[in-house]
């Protein structure tokens, strides 16, 4: 299947205008100046080549640099010319190493001439590494927010429509700034158009926000209680994150349907998303014959690179869990903190009204207050709680669930290959058998059909043999661009999230010291 | 749990009772020891009064024998007209016990650290408890014997003094439920003293009083309530972290160079956060929660006071009613007014003390409350700083 398979349209991508460049060194003097005028703000560590790459050179020392200065960070640059340069966002693909035989440059190439990015050095493998630049300057440059959500409809046909915002300079978008409504189901029709045509290709593709039919039903009813509208804050944010997560993606930010999406004023509706369509029948009917699947398939695995990087995800999977549940259970604490403060503010209240010494009583009104500010805090930690850390986690564990799809994929092509290898044996054991059996009249025919199914399987077993070693080429590649991002993501929001556990006990010190003269008042 | 013993260090201790530089009788419970499901509590004297023997002595003493002195305090007419100190709450700890037990149980899922961390926290709030119990104990006897008239009592001097078990067994069911029945009818007393016969307060100053402590008492009985549901968030969020703490730093050990940092620093921020919260949760009990526990007991106490003197307001209006009546039949004229008299003397009696006992009680709140907030917002600032200086984790 993958064979026939058309590769993503990637502009008008001339295989023959690639160049290769073995030298590391050339291509960072031209990265240079163009890193300049990147608006991003990189997190200036060194990238985690080591189990990556084949013949880079040894990870720098982790170096936490906590600023966000561009200036120091491309000084660094400029003086670094070596593989292990800090890594710059975001990372285009480069393409196919010239191991893969000359026909399958078709995919995956951004050509020079049609790109408008550039891409930093990924490590893992020097000939590989390409630089584009864009003819006039542009750099990859694209910021996606979500917003608005709006409730559109009555009763049960009733939806929420949010707002996509594009900021943009890229000159794939007709303009630089645009925005246009959508609602949750187009989001996960997006997200099911770009997983067909990528997934079993060996691109991760980060996964969309799940359904819930609880909370979305509480919107249609129009409960306008807390809790509906933190549902759909908490579906707003998830979706603005997973857009964002699909345009970092170099090859997927180059696919149309993403274009369309973020661009065109009217969606046609993406009703296959549905769970209780067709379509999500067939789905889950799927997912069940995979798992069935992948349990029976036993394969030689030649690289160990890919056993290792399974089970790590296998590992960080588990403890990722285990860390989100935990974290799941301190929000749910913390909120109940927040009431009980709250509660506990007022009858202070009460109380300082009762208490007929005067002094007394103000200090216990005080008191109430301090409380009530107190709450507030608590509040708004258990949203930071939620938000930055329970969410990125759970993003992550999902889509570490797309990392093992796509080593699944990986798999089921080896299979394909496997197949189609034991055919042609069968059939070559066939003609042999031919060969040997003496019947003119027969045998010329049947020795043609044979020789034409030969040469038919033959074809199957090259190209299922590419599409093998595309596939691990492009999970290698995806791999280490994953990780790097997680790296990304997860120090900036650690590194939030302890500011915001700090900054709450900075304000209880405020809070505190306000109270204190007015307890020693009491006379 | 066996043998466990509290010492003199640090008694934790959200009402302190101002002896007013008396020294002629100080008592206090210099050990203390929890065996299976009861605690015994040596009480040791000094005095230099010449009831006692002795200049120093001591005696051990359990909780059933507490209530028995504070019942008979209250049983007692001679002191009608005072407040008579709450008694002390029976020790508590099965919840403790429990959570220990559970602990023992053991989870496999928790780690070899995580789980001596639990059992730390879990002993830390068993000794807690356990000092508690042993302080209001300790304030129990420390009021009676600042009180000038309430510590000349026999049954004190006895309890302080009597070497043998005093053989009070702790009330069976039947005694309970008397108990419960007797306030029932204490309350529906009063509810028809007041309405009913029409019976006028004279004075301000006790109007004022009464509507203060029935407002007073329901609503320091809400907040120490809530003040309890506030500190038991903050235990579940200190435990709350432990895992985590757990969690990152298995996850920092395993990870790359670039973020092993990061994880391997927010999980010590966590593991500092939980003392924290430990710390904070500990002290909001004592300095909050048990201090409004206190003053809500006290404050029924006075309502106690205050019923009390109502009651011989009322015999004291009867005896009145009565007197007019044999006067008019000419009958027992003198009975009646013998009984007039010594309700009329009774109730002037009651009252005079009764303010001066209220008196005594807004001066020993406003103090405990004063010395309470001071010091649960200096530990409140002590623990925020321990958790929010730059300096100390960057």
């Amino acid at each position: 299947m993958a064979a026939e398979r058309e590769p993503p349209p990637l502009g008008d991508a001339k295989p023959t205008d690639f160049e290769e460049l073995e030298d590391g060194e050339d291509l960072f003097t031209s990265t240079v100046s163009t890193l300049e005028s990147s608006p991003s703000s990189p997190e200036p560590a060194s990238l985690p080549a080591e189990d990556v790459s084949t013949n880079s050179n040894g990870p720098k020392p982790a170096e936490v640099v906590l600023d966000d200065d561009r200036e120091d960070l491309f000084a660094e640059a400029t003086e670094e010319v070596s593989l292990d340069s800090p890594e710059r966002e975001p990372i285009l693909s480069s393409e196919p190493s010239p191991a893969v035989t000359p026909v399958t440059p078709t995919t995956l190439i951004a050509p020079r001439i049609e790109s408008k990015s550039m891409s930093a050095p990924v490590i893992f493998d020097r000939s590989r590494e390409e630089i584009e630049e864009e003819a006039n300057g542009d750099v990859f440059d694209i910021e996606i927010g979500v917003s608005d959500p709006e409730k559109v409809g009555d009763g049960m046909n009733a939806y929420m429509a949010y707002r996509v915002t594009t900021k943009t300079s890229l000159s794939m978008f007709s303009k630089s700034e645009f925005s246009v409504k959508r609602r949750f189901s187009d989001f996960l029709g997006l997200h099911s158009k770009l997983a067909s045509k990528y997934l079993h290709v060996g691109y991760i593709v980060p996964p969309a926000p799940e359904k819930s039919i609880v909370g979305m039903t509480k919107v249609k009813v129009g409960k306008e209680d807390s809790s509906s509208t933190e549902f759909v804050e908490k579906r707003r944010a998830a979706l603005e994150r997973y857009l964002q997560r699909t345009v970092k993606h170099p090859t997927l930010l180059q696919d149309p349907d993403l274009r369309q999406f973020l661009e065109s004023s009217e969606l046609p509706r993406a009703v296959n998303t549905q769970a209780l369509s067709g379509a999500g029948i067939l789905r889950m009917v799927n997912k069940a014959a995979d798992a069935v699947n992948k349990m029976t398939i036993k394969m030689n695995e030649s690289d160990a690179w890919f056993e290792e990087k399974q089970q790590q995800f296998e590992n960080l999977d588990q403890q990722l869990r285990k860390l989100h549940a935990s974290v799941e259970a301190l929000v749910c604490h913390r909120k109940e903190l927040s009431a009980n403060t709250a509660a506990f503010a007022k009858s202070a209240a009460m109380l300082g009204n009762s208490e007929d010494h005067t002094a007394l009583s103000r200090a216990l009104s005080q008191l109430a207050e301090v409380e009530e500010k107190i709450d507030q805090l608590h509040q708004e930690q258990a949203f930071a709680d939620f938000y930055m850390f329970s969410e990125l986690l759970s993003d992550y564990i999902r889509l570490i669930a797309a990392v093992k799809g796509v080593f699944d994929h990986r798999m089921k092509c080896w299979q394909k290959w496997e197949d189609a290898q034991i055919t042609l044996l069968k059939k070559r054991e066939t003609e042999a058998k031919m060969m040997v059996a003496n019947k003119p009249d027969k045998i010329q025919q049947a020795k043609n059909e044979i020789r034409e199914e030969i040469e038919e399987w033959e074809a199957k077993v090259q190209q299922g043999e590419r599409d093998f070693e595309q596939i691990s080429k492009t999970i290698r590649k995806e791999v280490g661009r994953f990780e790097k991002e997680r790296v990304k993501d997860f120090k900036t929001v650690i590194i939030k999230y302890l500011e915001s556990l700090v900054q709450t006990q900075q304000q209880l010190i405020k809070y505190w010291e306000a109270f204190l003269p007015e307890a020693k008042a009491i006379a | 749990m066996e043998g466990r013993q509290a010492g003199k260090e640090s008694k934790p201790s959200s009402v302190s009772v101002d002896l007013q530089g008396d020294s002629s009788l100080q008592v206090e419970i210099s050990d203390a020891v929890s065996e299976r499901d009861k605690v015994k509590f040596t009480v040791q004297t000094k005095s230099c009064l010449p009831h006692f023997t002795q200049l120093e002595f001591s005696v051990v003493r359990q909780h059933e024998e507490f209530i028995w002195l504070h019942d008979a305090y209250v049983e007692n007419e001679e002191y009608a007209g005072l407040i008579i100190p709450p008694a002390p709450p029976r020790p508590d700890f099965e919840a403790s016990r429990e959570k220990l037990q559970k602990l023992g149980e053991g989870d496999s899922s928790i780690t070899r650290e995580e789980f001596a961390k639990m059992k730390q926290e879990l002993e830390a709030e068993y000794l807690a408890i356990f000092k508690k119990t042993v302080a209001m104990h300790e304030v129990f006897l420390q009021r009676l014997a600042a009180h000038p008239t309430l510590r000349r009592d026999h049954n004190f001097f006895v309890f302080l003094e009597y070497g043998q078990d005093l053989s009070v067994r702790g009330k069976n069911r039947k005694e309970l439920l008397g108990g419960y029945l007797r306030n029932i009818v204490k309350s529906a007393d009063e509810a028809l003293i007041t309405r009913m016969s029409g019976l006028k307060e004279v004075d301000d100053f006790f109007e004022h009083e009464r509507t203060f402590l029935l407002e007073y008492h329901t609503r320091i009985r809400d907040a120490c309530l809530r003040a309890d549901r506030v500190m038991y968030s903050h235990k579940c969020l200190a435990d709350d972290y432990i895992p985590i703490s757990a969690a990152l730093n298995s996850l920092g050990v395993q990870e790359v160079n670039q973020l092993k940092m990061s994880f391997l620093k927010l999980a010590e921020f966590f593991e500092r956060l939980r003392k924290l919260e430990g710390r904070v949760a500990s002290d909001e009990d004592l300095k909050l929660s048990d201090m409004l526990r206190y003053y809500m007991r006290d404050s029924q106490a006075a309502k106690d006071l205050l019923y009390r003197r109502l009651r011989a307001l009322a015999d004291y209006e009867n005896a009145n009613k009565a007197l007019d009546k044999a006067r008019t039949r000419n009958r027992e004229v003198r009975t009646a007014e013998s009984h007039q008299q010594r309700c009329c003397q009774r109730f002037e009696r009651l009252s005079d003390s009764a303010k001066q006992e209220l008196m005594d009680f807004k001066s020993r709140r406003v103090i405990s409350f004063r010395k309470n907030l001071i010091e649960l917002a200096e530990l409140e600032l002590k623990h925020a700083k321990g958790g929010g200086t730059q300096d100390t984790w960057v």
